[in-house]
């Protein structure tokens, strides 16, 4: 098999499994019940999923600037991504928009462990 | 750390920073000259000026071994992540039970506690709620719990993280006092 091959084939499939979970990120932020449960569903498939498709990209472009752009997409999604969760998660928690029926256990509002 | 080494670490010109953010801009740009250079030099050190912040402390050292550790270890959680998340997401006709867990950590620094609280959201059970910085304490939503059990794996993930963390980048002395309390806590 030759490098040009290889790459297209490993491009096809960083692609397709990319867009597969960015699809079910999708679905998971239409079909979870509560705020939380759909920022993990914007942040780990929804990440990966970006980077999967950032790598098929990877395989078919050769320019090294090109790569570079890339890269700092990928660094930049790591960095943001949870930063971003953090501030929509805190500021529900304290809007009380959580729904207290899907927790088995609620440590930040305990008293007693605060 | 005395005060007025702080006070010059923030007034003085922060060249990693500065390096950094030219390496960013030439990048963007998309192409390596003299040009792309000199001009992301000038915009960082203009960016640095207007935006100054506070110094960043990091005396550690990257150890090569433990740091490839915790990077094959971060890849390996967030594609179980995904997978977990997908499977939930995929499972019609049932509500995921979640958990909103306390994590105390051990170390004591702006730096490491920042580095584990995102790290930790990208990983299996993570999304961070709050922050106590005096406390170094990490309030997260845990996706998918059925059982204390549960409870219990994901805080212990966590603290797995911040160790892998501290073995691959802390310096000596953070890493000593980090196990001692560490120990201490477990005790």
């Amino acid at each position: 098999m030759t490098w040009s091959a290889f790459s297209d084939v490993a491009s096809a499939v960083c692609l397709l499994a990319g867009s597969f979970l960015a699809l079910t990120a999708a679905i998971g932020l239409v079909r979870f019940p509560d705020l939380f449960t759909r920022m993990h569903a914007a942040t780990k498939p929804q990440v990966l999923g970006l980077l999967l498709i950032l790598g098929g990209v990877a395989f078919r472009v050769r320019d090294a600037g090109d790569l570079g752009m890339l890269a700092i997409v990928a660094i930049f999604q790591l960095l943001t991504a949870p930063v971003s969760a953090h501030m929509v998660g805190r500021a529900a928690y304290r809007t009380t928009t959580v729904r207290q029926d899907l927790l088995l256990t609620d440590e930040l509002a305990d008293p007693d462990t605060r | 750390m005395s005060p007025t080494r702080r006070q010059r670490a923030r007034l003085g010109f922060q060249l990693p920073m500065a390096l950094g953010l030219t390496v960013i801009w030439i990048l963007l740009w998309g192409h390596f000259g003299l040009l792309e250079v000199v001009g992301g030099f000038l915009v960082a050190t203009v960016v640095l000026r207007v935006f100054p912040l506070p110094p960043v402390q990091f005396d550690g050292t990257i150890r090569p071994l433990p740091f490839v550790k915790l990077v094959a270890q971060f890849v390996y959680d967030l594609v179980t992540a995904s997978i977990q998340v997908v499977r939930i997401a995929l499972t019609f006709g049932k509500q995921p039970m979640n958990a909103i867990i306390k994590v105390p950590l051990h170390a004591r620094s702006d730096l490491y506690l920042t580095f584990t609280a995102e790290l930790s959201s990208l990983v299996p059970g993570g999304l961070l709620l709050e922050v106590s910085r005096e406390e170094s304490t990490l309030y997260l939503h845990v996706i998918g719990v059925r059982s204390e059990a549960d409870v219990d794996a994901a805080r212990a993930r966590v603290l797995r993280q911040e160790r892998r963390l501290m073995e691959a980048i802390a310096s000596k002395d953070e890493l000593a006092a980090y196990r001692a309390r560490a120990q201490g806590s477990l005790a």
